[in-house]
């Protein structure tokens, strides 16, 4: 009877009411609306950010004001939003730039010969030798500072790692079976390139981007941070939390806990939308 | 010819050294190109607005010759580069002294912060990594791996500046910022002070740098523990621990060690940050200063000089794996 009831047991099947991929479907469309919702709520606030209040200055954060106020009476969670919206633009713009290059320095390395992919290789190298932020805090002083210093640095430092994922796709895709016998049935380089390489290197380049974002915000919050970035008068999160540090010792500690606290889950956000795609497109990571 | 056992490796060695060699160069003539590029005027930046409306022409014409502002870009980094191979970088713009000067005591204060951060931070991802590993699935695993994942996302800053906020203003056990006291002199700073000062901003980048090795090391472990030998291992009664000890550790050891030392870039850009918070006085807050300050000759020292540490490091690495791995070891692989 009893080894009966452990077999009964072993065979239940339980049935997941969403299965992993619908699952992580959910998870990605989550991720998506919410974002979408900080950077539309962040662009419609418009002046709410930056009006002043002396009437309510230096406010624990309550119902009305959830992340406190200022000391100048401003509404943190309506600052919070408008610069982690602006964050958000900025990291956009720069992932997006950053991807393009590597496509092209990526596709060019894995095909134009050896010569044309030692020099890439040693540019990778090179971008890579100085440390990041240093390499932003350059490109931002060789523009002068400020938001077109932050943008341009942002955009044009984050595609080395990216130019090595494709660089690297496209040479494994060059010696795979399926690709020597469409050449070998003359079809042209073109027609190969179009109908066998894009389709399986276009997803990657495509998860590849996604996950540049975290970083391109990161960066871009650090250099704001620093002093490199935003001008004051904007209420970029990193100029918040640059800000708060001068009220941190009296005891302010909303100031820079809230921002911050949404930058990560920002960041948190746009990592959990990268894996989730990753996850739908490759079937190698499907699993985990 | 492949004579000897270690041939491979010192055919690497040498063209790694002729590569970084290349690299740093061009290092120096980007950042070089950079910092000329800055509409940032050296002139103003060195007398100051009030300067500027006081000087004479003559004057004027002098600086601008000091600085070079009137040779050509290519002569004018010809110059510097003859200088810099000789040890001469030039004169810090904020600091009066020479850039040579500034960079080696702010390096030493950076080294101190990062080689703790380092080592603390190799050490405790390693032991969390084999602990998820190991109990793969479970809720310490899933713990450890999330707060790795968690940590990741982390801005440095914020978690600098929470610290801060939770060790100084809340608990008031450590002190705000300043690694020299107002009104101490910085001969007469004691060590306990310094260690003080040191706690906060290492602890930062420790808890910063733990996520990415502990990941690594995590991956490394599960591969093993999937591994035949292990099985059988397991199959004659060994214990876990001896398990770990005798066949886990010297396979994932390695590829730790090298993760941790190409991590370096990323601890130096964790330091950067955290420097500034507390306001610890190393490279990273002396380029923040410099960069803000238009300061470019230090500026482009201290860009110099990380990188060579940056390279250093990846150097490091492959050549530790170079040494293990007998097939880059006996050349049949080149790098």
């Amino acid at each position: 009877m009893d080894n009966a009831m452990a077999v009964t047991v072993l065979q239940q099947h339980h049935r997941k009411r969403f299965n992993q991929r619908s699952q992580t479907i959910m998870y990605m469309t989550f991720g998506c609306s919410f974002l979408l919702a900080i950077a539309v709520i962040g662009t419609m606030v418009g002046d709410i950010a930056i009006t002043t209040n002396f009437t309510q200055k230096n406010l624990l954060p309550s119902m009305a004001h959830p992340f406190g106020t200022d000391w100048l009476g401003r509404d943190m969670l309506f600052r919070t939003l408008k610069g982690m919206s602006i964050s958000i633009y900025i990291g956009l713009f720069a992932s997006v730039i950053s991807a393009v290059i590597a496509a092209i320095l990526g596709a060019a390395a894995a095909t134009l010969g050896r010569k044309v992919d030692a020099v890439i290789t040693w540019l990778v190298d090179l971008v890579m030798g100085i440390p990041h932020l240093l390499l932003l805090i350059l490109i931002s002083y060789a523009l002068g500072r400020g938001t077109l210093g932050v943008i341009v640095a942002v955009a044009i430092s984050h595609w080395p790692i990216l130019t090595r994922v494709i660089r690297g796709e496209i040479l494994q895709l060059k010696e795979a079976n399926y690709v020597k016998v469409a050449d070998k049935l003359g079809r042209s380089k073109v027609e190969i390139a179009v109908k066998h390489m894009i389709p399986h290197v276009f997803p990657q380049f495509l998860v590849g981007l996604v996950l540049l974002f975290p970083h391109a915000i990161l960066h871009e919050a650090a250099l704001t941070f620093l002093g490199f970035g935003l001008p004051p008068e904007q209420p970029g999160i990193g100029i918040i939390l640059s800000e708060s540090m001068k009220y941190l010792s009296l005891g302010m500690w909303w100031l820079a806990l809230f921002p911050g606290l949404v930058l990560l889950m920002t960041v948190l956000l746009f990592d959990l939308v990268g894996g989730s795609m990753r996850k739908i497109i490759d079937p190698h990571s499907a699993h985990d | 010819m492949n004579i000897g056992q270690y041939s491979g490796i010192f055919q690497y060695i040498g063209k790694s050294i002729i590569k970084i060699t290349s690299l740093l160069i061009a290092v120096s003539i980007l950042s070089f190109i950079l910092v000329s590029l800055s509409p940032v005027d050296p002139i103003r930046a060195y007398i100051g607005e009030v300067g500027m409306a006081n000087i004479t022409a003559e004057k004027l014409a002098k600086l601008e010759a000091y600085f070079g502002l009137n040779t050509p870009p290519v002569e004018r980094y010809w110059n510097w580069f003859s200088d810099f191979v000789q040890g001469n970088m030039g004169s810090s713009l904020l600091y009066r002294q020479p850039v040579a000067s500034v960079i080696s005591v702010k390096f030493m204060n950076s080294m101190v912060l990062m080689i703790t951060a380092w080592i603390f931070s190799g050490i405790l991802g390693f032991t969390l990594g084999i602990i998820a590993g190991l109990y793969r699935g479970r809720w310490i695993d899933k713990l450890i791996k999330g707060y790795s994942l968690l940590i990741a996302s982390t801005p440095t800053f914020w978690l600098a500046l929470v610290l801060l906020m939770i060790f100084s203003v809340w608990l008031q056990l450590l002190p705000i910022g300043l690694s020299v006291p107002i009104g101490v002199n910085a001969a007469e700073v004691s060590i306990f002070d310094s260690i003080k000062h040191l706690i906060l901003p290492a602890l930062t980048l420790s808890v910063i740098g733990v996520a990415g090795i502990t990941l690594h090391t995590r991956e490394k472990m599960i591969d093993i523990m999937g591994e035949d030998y292990i099985l059988f291992a397991k199959a004659l009664g060994k214990s876990r621990i001896s398990i770990v000890r005798h066949h886990a550790l010297r396979n994932i050891m390695l590829p730790a060690i090298t993760l941790q030392f190409a991590s370096i870039s990323e601890i130096f850009g964790g330091s950067v940050l955290v420097e500034q918070v507390f306001s610890y006085p190393g490279l990273g807050k002396a380029a923040v200063s410099a960069g803000l300050g238009g300061d470019a000759p230090l500026l482009l020292g201290i860009a110099v000089i990380s990188a060579a540490l940056v390279f250093t490091g990846n150097f490091t690495a492959n050549i530790l794996y170079g040494f293990i791995d007998p097939r880059i070891r006996r050349g049949s692989i080149h790098g």
